[in-house]
């Protein structure tokens, strides 16, 4: 199926498009230079890629981003701490609660500030169920750009019960900013557990049917199994993190190799694949969103045994005391003023967390200088690391052979361009 | 092996060359001199003990008024271990310049065009160094702490001649 590139240069690791235009502009070569993107149906938003073909065989790829490069880590110095969580949901677009807990984790660690088991157990819940709903539209997408329309139409349609629980919680579909530094914007609804396990009861057999269209499916195996694969040296080297790494054959997950809000006391299994090829990221994510909804489960359960319990903490220096404490306390007063007026204040230091998005690692860099806002914010973004190594995986592959590619890499433009 | 040991041992095999260690709420930091950070990463790389194997993430922070001005972070992740690790780089205004650590991940490219881009740092090393976010004609490098925020007025149709005027691109 595949054929051997036709090597007429020198190949870097990572080309840039000035690396492939520059020479073809040159003259005397034999290969043809294609330009796709930055607005074109496939590449998931404005991904522009320079393509070097020979016939219809991929010689070498270079990603050309920044189109969505709106300056976001330069305008969180802007914000205090709290404000900036807003700009964290316009990142990976299509994971804004995964982008959140990163980044409220990371003000938290560097405030050492305690948080409720029902706001974090909240979390887990609600991470989760966005891991589904991420993997919903990239499944969706990836199916419609190999043909398959109508499993977009099924994914689509489980997606917008996810969204629904969002609005439920939070008053917004997408650009949630529900994870606030301490614990949640407000607390759950009284409806919510009912409307999670509504969708808990119709997700396996909606998941049995996405698979029924194409787990077996002839035409997508041909588009799927063997191309684009990657072994997991390479995987290493590229930094490529999240079912992209699973699907090489290693087994890592930050949610249980590195812990964070208690997913250690969740039980929950590691999907991983061993070829690496696009067939294999696919077999990982349908099976990463059985797991999810495992957790969902768990972690529904285990909110209904807390019962009800304060959504954020107690620590007046971080969370504002409820209106009723203000109307007769004069401390808890000058503590409202000085959030809303100033914001707080956490020690001199810096803090790296990551946490498991549906990409990958997602990290936040954070350098306090003691000031109500950050000194330097930096969004270690999975899709930005794993797109780096489209490239390697494109050499030698057909044309039409790019775009399963680049679906299956899941890559949001959003997140690679910040 | 724990962190002051761990840090102890960096000392005995780069001697001089590891200028300082930090640990906040349990993560260790270690500043090496610039010259050394290949070989230092190498060594967390290769040396089974402590198999940090993959470079997570880079990035760079602008200390302005401080000298050295400029920072470089990375941090390194080792998959049998289960931990982490942060090594810093600092350098001076007048001499922003690091080794390039493409030669050991070929996943160092992308992010240290980002800091080259955002700070003007520049890798030595690096096989094509160029912008990455920003316009390839863009004068400045935007996450530098003495550029302000929203200088950048936005073009619409009946100001655009006025701005576009005094682009770079206005000039050739």
């Amino acid at each position: 199926m595949t054929l051997a590139p036709t090597r007429t240069g020198i190949s870097l690791a990572v080309p840039s498009p000035n690396d492939i235009t520059a020479p073809a502009l040159a003259g005397g070569r034999e290969t043809m230079v294609l330009n796709m993107g930055p607005h074109h149906p496939s590449t998931h938003g404005v991904l522009r890629l320079v393509v070097e073909l020979d016939g219809e065989t991929v010689v070498r790829v270079a990603p050309d981003i920044g189109f969505l490069h709106t300056g976001i880590e330069k305008t969180m110095e802007h914000k205090t701490y709290q404000q900036a969580v807003v700009l964290t949901d316009r990142t990976d677009y299509l994971a804004p609660l995964s982008n959140n807990l990163s980044y409220v984790l990371a003000v938290e660690k560097l405030l050492g500030c305690e948080i409720p088991p029902r706001a974090t157990t909240a979390r887990v819940l609600l991470t989760e169920l966005q891991r589904i709903a991420s993997h919903l539209v990239w499944m969706s997408s990836h199916a419609l750009d190999l043909a398959a329309m109508s499993v977009f139409l099924y994914g689509f349609r489980e997606r917008e019960q996810i969204l629904d629980i969002f609005e439920l919680v939070s008053g917004a579909r997408m650009m949630t900013s529900y994870f606030r530094v301490g614990g949640l914007a407000y607390d759950l609804p009284s409806e919510f557990p009912g409307a999670v396990q509504g969708f808990l009861d119709i997700i396996p057999a909606a998941i049995d049917e996405y698979e029924a269209l194409l787990t077996r499916n002839p035409v997508w195996l041909e588009r799927t199994q063997g191309i684009g694969a990657i072994t997991t040296e390479d995987a290493i080297a590229y930094g490529l993190t999240g079912p992209g790494l699973r699907a090489t054959g290693i087994a890592w997950d930050l949610r249980r190799d590195m812990p964070y809000c208690g997913y250690e006391t969740y039980d929950f299994d590691i999907p991983v694949a061993q070829h690496g090829d696009i067939y294999d990221r696919y077999l990982v994510r349908m099976a990463e969103m059985r797991e999810s909804a495992k957790i969902v489960a768990q972690a529904l359960r285990r909110l209904q045994e807390l019962g009800p319990g304060p959504h954020v903490t107690s620590d007046r220096k971080v969370a504002p005391p409820p209106k009723s404490e203000i109307t007769h306390s004069m401390e808890a007063l000058i503590h409202h003023f000085k959030l809303w007026t100033e914001g707080f204040k956490p020690p001199r230091g810096d803090a790296y967390v990551a946490i498991e998005s549906p990409r990958g690692e997602l990290g936040t860099y954070i350098v306090s200088d003691g000031s109500p806002k950050p000194y330097r914010v930096h969004l270690r973004a999975p899709s930005f690391a794993n797109l780096q190594a489209l490239p390697h995986m494109a050499e030698g592959h057909l044309m039409a052979d790019l775009v399963a590619l680049i679906a299956s890499m899941d890559p949001i433009l959003g997140e690679v361009d910040r | 092996m724990d962190h002051p040991a761990f840090v102890e041992h960096l000392h005995a095999a780069f001697p001089g060359q590891i200028l300082g260690s930090n640990e906040f709420r349990g993560d260790l930091s270690v500043t090496v001199a610039r010259d050394a950070i290949v070989d230092v990463a190498r060594h967390l790389r290769d040396t089974p003990e402590f198999a940090f194997v993959a470079l997570t993430n880079l990035c760079a922070v602008d200390y302005l008024g401080r000298d050295p001005r400029f920072e470089v972070v990375y941090h390194l992740v080792s998959y049998a271990n289960r931990r982490r690790i942060c090594l810093k780089v600092g350098l001076p205004e007048h001499e922003a310049v690091v080794p390039s650590l493409t030669g050991l991940w070929h996943g160092a490219n992308w992010h240290e065009r980002e800091a080259f881009d955002m700070f003007g740092i520049h890798f030595s090393g690096h096989p094509n160094l160029e912008r990455i976010l920003m316009p390839e004609d863009w004068q400045g490098h935007p996450l530098r702490k003495d550029v302000p925020l929203g200088e950048e007025e936005v073009a619409f149709t009946f100001n655009e001649e006025r701005i576009y005027a005094r682009k770079p691109f206005a000039r050739e």
